[in-house]
């Protein structure tokens, strides 16, 4: 029985009695106001009307007020080239390109962020909420002040902290060496890169096939243990899958490796991967400000699991780690799933926070866009849209897991 | 935390322009400003010398008085005019809404804002260019120098085009950093995220000064790398306004032209020039042709003084950020500035 059932029980006629009632009697629509379901008609269709009337006011305004200023509109501005740079960029990017792709490039550089962001804070939420579940008073302490404290700053804070650090950090001169192969200074993180010579693309198509086919193998695991009961932890199969083929590929094309690893020049590094200040900066303040949320959404799910269950397992002698792991957050999660969508939903627009650390995200390459060709009306609409679809797709995903973990009604 | 909220400025400002019924026919911009009792103009949020709030909340600076020149134009006086902070974001949607009658915001006149954007500009009341700030220790003489380097700057200026030109043209490499609150990118850059700070020449004294804690490790690198000639601007539409405001900042170069200032316009009226009796009204009927009243360029030289008054009290050697008028002096001097006749 769902709670809706229930409080439907509770507050009187059951559904057996309405569809009784509505057989007994049929409804005789007539076109009065008497009638509830002519009423209804009416009323609905008198706001859909005024909707549309609204809608049509502000359109013709609009176009009407920016035709008479002579403003352009328009969405061809789009294939105009850009003429300015950005500073990092997922995809090759030029100020001879168009502010169509420069556009995309501050897409692009949104999902990066958000989606490491989404990562981590998921990781670190669920370490903070099963911390401040757990029984012991030092770790349960620990966990309620990070989230605390987190939660009640706002989050423009968390990222102008986390800039200021980074920004503070001494610069490339004098930055701390990692090994003699990376660097930590106020310019980023500058990594080595791993580079395979003229193997690179076959190696990444054989990654990709491996992922498959560790999906494949822990299936595989799965079924033998189900029909042997003789059970394998999918994960070995799994992972044996994802490091035996790529490495394979990588000795048959030949065993090239070139690292590319940064050296100090100039102003900076050459070579390498830099992670910019302004990513950190970012990344780490959602991370623990969603974090934060997370880990409270994920008690509340631990502690929505009745208590009979967790002790039936002690008293079955399970590991508290396989309490937890096997009883509690499977069940926890179906209370959980739900209002993390809306958390992973509120990070990606947070991330629009970039603007003012100098993140080039969507609305900081929208921000000059908008400035550069004056069509703030349609550079808002995309930008709206552009978050409204990343919001959806999110969600659809998410729904799409709920439905997975969900209880299935049997 | 003004600045968190820009980007939702922008957008109520946009939603102005979407409802709000532009008033911008023939004569209605003056008339809507008389029944006011005041000239609403947009205003930098804060930027040394051009515009900001001082001590005691009055607004100072060079912009500052070009609106109150307006306002001396049409009332007879320097205060009737108010002042709002707009963003660089914010300022086209609030003066295409009609949020302010008049942007003297550091705006660069160009085409594309000429007419896409469906502005007038007055003429230019300010050359400058591009100019850099770095460290002094890191040894940049010339642009070339800075091949390789993180540059700050804000965005929606002309800036970050014209870097990116500059540095295409000498074949050089740069990573834009682009912040568009002021303060933070002034951190951004001292706290040394990057090797160049890329502003309006005439702006960088002022942050060397104001936000970077020893100045003196900070140079401004010589010569000026794009063109940037400020200018006011109104919304088409309105004819009469534009002429007002062209018309002012004309007022104020022949002012100085024929040696009418802010301390001797009272003599001057006794001048036996006709051209500076037609200018300051006491013959001829120019007001009244621009819809004013007929001594008005004696209010505004009385209320503000001339052009070079003007820029004596903001940049002259006795403020604490002192700027060469260079281009900005007047063309019998060597300078750019070219007041048309007032006849």
């Amino acid at each position: 029985m769902t709670s809706i059932d229930r409080s439907l029980a509770a507050s009187g006629p059951t559904r057996a009695d309405i569809r009784a009632r509505q057989a007994a009697k049929p409804p005789r629509r007539r076109l009065s106001w008497g009638d509830p379901f002519t009423r209804g008609l009416i009323y609905q269709a008198g706001l859909a009307i005024l909707l549309a009337l609204g809608i049509h006011a502000l359109y013709s305004n609009v176009s009407e007020n920016l035709q008479r200023q002579n403003i352009a509109t328009g969405f061809s501005f789009l294939e105009q080239l850009a003429r300015f740079n950005i500073g990092e960029s997922p995809i090759p990017y030029s100020a001879s390109d168009t502010y169509g792709r420069a556009l995309l490039v501050g897409v692009l550089n949104t999902l990066r962020v958000a989606a490491v962001a989404i990562v981590f804070a998921t990781v670190l939420g669920v370490a903070a909420g099963v911390a401040r579940a757990s029984r012991n008073v030092v770790i349960s302490t620990l966990a309620g002040t990070y989230v605390e404290l987190a939660r009640n700053v706002p989050i423009i804070l968390h990222v102008l902290l986390w800039s200021s650090i980074i920004r503070n950090l001494p610069p490339p001169r004098q930055a701390h060496d990692l090994l003699g192969i990376g660097f930590i200074s106020n310019r980023g993180l500058t990594v080595p890169l791993p580079g395979f010579g003229t193997s690179g693309g076959t190696i990444m198509i054989a990654l990709g096939v491996a992922v498959l086919s560790a999906f494949a193998a822990a299936r595989l695991a799965r079924r033998y243990g189900e029909r042997t009961g003789r059970y394998v932890e999918p994960i070995v199969p799994a992972l044996a899958v994802l490091v035996a083929l790529p490495l394979l590929t990588w000795l048959v094309t030949g065993a090239q490796f070139t690292p590319d690893i940064p050296q100090r020049r100039g102003f900076g590094f050459t070579g390498g991967l830099t992670l910019s200040p302004e990513f950190f900066a970012l990344a780490i303040g959602l991370t623990i400000y969603t974090g934060a949320f997370i880990a409270e959404i994920v008690r509340g799910g631990i502690q929505a699991v009745p208590k009979g269950q967790v002790e039936a397992a002690r008293a079955l002698g399970l590991h508290p780690f396989s309490i937890m792991t096997r009883i509690v957050l499977p069940q926890a999660l179906r209370v959980i799933v739900p209002p993390l969508s809306s958390q992973f939903l509120s990070l990606t627009k947070n991330s629009s926070l970039g603007v003012i650390i100098g993140y080039p995200e969507l609305v900081n390459i929208g921000n000059t866009v908008m400035n550069q060709t004056g069509q703030a009306m349609e550079m808002v609409t995309i930008m709206m849209l552009i978050y409204f679809t990343l919001s959806l797709i999110t969600s659809l995903l998410m729904n799409f897991y709920n439905s997975r973990v969900a209880l299935k009604g049997r | 935390m003004r600045f968190a909220f820009g980007f939702a400025g922008a957008i109520a400002a946009l939603l102005c322009t979407a409802i709000l019924p532009a008033e911008a026919g023939q004569g209605d911009t003056l008339k809507a400003i008389r029944e006011r009792g005041e000239v609403l103009c947009g205003a930098h949020p804060g930027r040394y010398g051009f515009a900001a709030p001082d001590d005691k909340g009055r607004w100072s600076g060079f912009e500052v008085d070009l609106c109150r020149a307006l306002g001396a134009a049409i009332f007879g006086s320097g205060e009737k005019v108010r002042f709002v902070a707009l963003s660089s974001q914010q300022r086209f949607p609030a003066i295409q809404a009609g949020e302010v009658d008049v942007l003297a915001r550091n705006t660069t006149a160009t085409l594309t804002r000429d007419t896409a954007l469906g502005l007038n500009f007055s003429p230019p009341v300010f050359y400058t260019g591009l100019g850099f700030m770095v460290r002094k220790d890191a040894g940049v003489k010339t642009v070339e120098d800075l091949n390789g380097a993180t540059i700050c700057m804000a965005p929606g200026s002309t800036t970050e085009q014209a870097v990116a030109r500059l540095f295409t043209q000498h074949g050089l490499k740069y990573t834009p950093i682009v912040i568009e609150n002021n303060k933070e990118l002034a951190s951004a850059y001292v706290a040394g995220r990057c090797d160049a700070l890329a502003k309006d020449r005439d702006a960088l004294p002022g942050v060397r000064m104001y936000d970077a804690p020893q100045p003196e490790e900070h140079v401004i690198l010589e010569g000026t790398f794009s063109k940037e000639p400020l200018a006011l601007a109104v919304r088409h539409g309105d004819d009469q306004w534009y002429d007002i405001v062209k018309w002012v900042m004309y007022g104020l170069m022949e002012a100085e032209e024929n040696k009418v200032s802010q301390a001797n316009v009272d003599e001057m009226t006794k001048s036996k020039d006709p051209y500076v009796q037609d200018l300051l009204g006491v013959t001829g009927d120019y007001g009244p042709k621009l819809g004013l009243d007929k001594k008005w360029l004696y209010w505004v030289v009385k209320s503000v003084g001339n052009y070079g008054d003007i820029y004596e009290r903001h940049f002259g050697d006795k403020t604490k950020l002192p700027l060469p008028r260079g281009h900005n002096k007047l063309w019998t001097e060597g300078g750019l500035l070219y007041g048309l006749p007032v006849k």
